[in-house]
């Protein structure tokens, strides 16, 4: 059809047109020359480094321990698949990407590969072959990794069994899947970066500052990202909704959020270490991150991480996607559901959080003053009843309570409504919830075959 | 216990007594070993129920086998099998499969793996009764689709994959018609192995 219309034109405007095609084509090349030259400058590859003094034993055991704190496995390892053997599915909006093989097989792993690839694919997101990598492996954050740490993780993975894995075929939308919308991202959010110390703080919070933004890659999740995956690096820890997943990662800077400025630091190192502590509880992803990395984080590294986590300049600013203040009708509507929601309260919850949602320590958590209940972002409450969940089992914390899935007990609107009343009781302020906000999450839970 | 695995009994049951739609299976009694692996199937994609996976997922397998052996223990009385309408013809041939197999096909009876009497043998093999037909049809499909897997090899894929849709609606309907013996728990483990049983290799129960 368009092509029809522009046959049509005058000669002259035709011309018009293909000039403005050309000069839009010569910006194009200029852009992506540009792009491209950006992202091959500073390349130049540091010199292996060592502790001087350090075994390789304990390099090795260096290296094991900081796989754990980046939580290499959780991605590079199918379900029910060889560990670091690649192959699990990452969802993002643009597509599926498939994490690598990083066991030392020579043909489908890293068997080739040496501490100078190893560093360039942390420190510059780049494959040993010179592809550029896709930004689900968190670059972005690896990017401060020390050259030292570097060469210990690749030592560690160097000793893992070899296991024969071909690396599975990303399957993302055009254009996203090319190098050239790589580069483009990469121009716009991604510059290789040391990690830079602070010399006005303790060498305590530098280290805590060094995890959480280096190997801990806690921005991945507690940035938001805009339309095009890039975080929000002015907002730093301002929380974002992990896309397709659907599960908020609240703000680490928002008192009414998961701020913890004012914590106290065996408070924050609590939660870190067993899932839970008397300020509040783990759920969803961040359930898996205690599970498989923080709760075998040395406890002088957890402590450092939660000097640096209490420093975060603290903000009051209403977060995305918060709900505005309910104007008067919607509060009478509020207020209907809220009595309809306080007797399924009692038959369904009272049980164990008890009457005026006090909970019972080191069991059920509280709901009244619980930051969980009342984030403005309604998806992890919401999918909490729907599906139920256990905290974490780990060693401070090994045999967890379970919270029952309601999916199968109670409607949507049932769901809506008690979930309003829990939000709008005992001192809590929160935007109600409705049927259509519960109704979103039970399709997600439905489509899970059986 | 009860009150930590109440995630557990909100779909199966009181106790682990079974659900109300016929889809959540009774988990008291079963052999813990059986129970232990299917806990470990659901978390590791040999068998499909995202609400099972993800409530197994932030857990490990020490509270994993523990809960296994908390639902094994409880031995609670059945209730009687549920009427069926079904034709003399498919029950007899449901209760030939079942109790004799057919040796034209290579197909074993079900009671040479899971017991004489079909309430399991300990400590892997589950019981086939006091299951609702849907579940059992369910099972044996997916088995027959892939969607269902076991350790490798995987026997019971294997013995489906021999067995044709009405096979299974005959065994399905026989099993889901008997009711329970007077002993219910689970057959102790044979130390001798029949020749026959040996035949079959089964990665669950090695």
């Amino acid at each position: 059809m368009r092509q029809c219309a522009i046959t049509a034109l005058p000669s002259v405007v035709k011309k018009f047109s293909l000039v403005l095609v050309a000069v839009f084509l010569a910006l194009m090349v200029a852009t992506a020359a540009i792009v491209w030259g950006m992202d091959a400058i500073d390349e130049r590859q540091a010199a292996s480094a060592q502790v001087p003094s350090e075994t390789e034993a304990n390099v090795i055991e260096r290296g094991a321990y900081l796989a754990r704190v980046g939580n290499c496995m959780a991605c590079h390892t199918s379900r029910g698949g060889s560990p670091y053997a690649g192959g699990r599915g990452i969802e993002t909006p643009f597509g599926t990407v498939f994490s690598s093989n990083l066991t030392p097989d020579n043909t489908t792993g890293l068997g080739q590969w040496n501490t100078n690839d190893f560093w360039r694919a942390l420190h510059h997101g780049r494959a040993r072959d010179g592809r550029l990598l896709y930004p689900a492996f968190p670059y972005t954050s690896y990017s401060q990794i020390t050259r030292v740490d570097s060469d210990a993780l690749f030592a560690f993975l160097g000793r893992l069994p070899a296991v024969e894995q071909p690396n599975k075929t990303h399957t993302l939308r055009w254009p996203y899947g090319t190098q050239t919308a790589l580069r483009a991202w990469r121009a716009l959010y991604f510059k290789p970066a040391a990690f830079q110390t602070e010399v006005s703080q303790s060498g305590q919070w530098n280290r805590g500052a060094y995890l959480v933004r280096g190997p801990g890659h806690c921005t991945a999740c507690h940035t938001a990202r805009n339309a095009w995956g890039g975080s929000d690096m002015a907002h730093e820890f301002s929380g974002g909704l992990m896309p397709v997943q659907d599960w908020y990662a609240p703000s680490l800077t928002s008192p009414q959020e998961a701020g913890v400025a004012t914590w106290s630091v065996p408070e924050i190192v609590q939660l870190l270490a067993t899932g839970q502590s008397a300020r509040g509880a783990t759920s969803g992803p961040m359930s898996e991150v205690v599970l498989h990395s923080t709760q075998y984080w040395s406890p002088q590294d957890l402590e450092a991480t939660a000097v640096f986590l209490k420093t975060l300049p603290g903000t009051d600013q209403q977060p995305r996607g918060k709900s505005t203040a309910p104007s008067s009708p919607a509060q009478g509507a509020s207020i209907e559901a809220a009595g309809k929601g306080a007797p399924l309260y009692e038959k369904h919850c009272a049980q164990c959080h008890g009457k005026s949602g006090e909970g019972v320590p080191n069991a059920y958590p509280a709901l009244a003053g619980n930051r969980a209940i009342t984030l403005p972002v309604t998806a992890n409450l919401i999918q909490i009843v729907l599906n139920g969940g256990f905290l974490p089992a780990t060693l401070g914390n090994p045999r967890p309570f379970g919270m029952p899935p309601f999916a199968l007990i109670l409607s949507d609107q049932d769901l809506a409504n008690v979930l309003t009343y829990i939000r709008t009781s005992w001192n809590n302020e929160a935007s109600p919830i409705s049927e259509l906000d519960v109704n979103r999450f039970r399709e997600k839970t439905v489509q899970s075959g059986r | 216990m009860a009150q930590r695995t109440l995630a557990c009994t909100a779909c199966h049951g009181d106790q682990g007594r079974a659900g109300p739609d016929g889809y959540y299976p009774r988990i008291a009694g079963k052999p813990a070993g059986y129970l232990y692996n299917q806990l470990l199937n659901f978390r590791d994609g040999r068998r499909h129920y995202n609400p099972m996976t993800g409530l197994l997922d932030p857990l490990n397998t020490a509270y994993l086998k523990e809960i296994a052996q908390y639902f094994s223990a409880l031995d609670l009385p059945y209730p009687a099998p549920l009427t069926y309408t079904t034709s003399p013809a498919v029950l007899q041939r449901g209760e030939t499969l079942a109790t004799q197999g057919d040796i034209s096909r290579s197909i074993p009876a079900c009671t040479q793996c899971h017991g004489e009497a079909l309430t399991g043998v300990e400590p892997v093999v589950p019981g086939l009764l006091g299951l609702p037909r849907d579940y059992l049809n369910a099972q044996l499909g997916s088995w027959i689709a892939g969607q269902r897997r076991a350790h490798s090899p995987d026997c019971m894929a294997r013995v489906t994959k021999k067995m044709t849709a009405e096979d299974v609606t005959a065994v399905s309907s026989w099993l889901a018609s008997r009711p329970l013996p007077g002993n219910t728990r689970p057959a102790r483990a044979r130390s001798t192995v029949s020749t026959e049983t040996n035949a079959i290799q089964c990665g669950s129960a090695p």
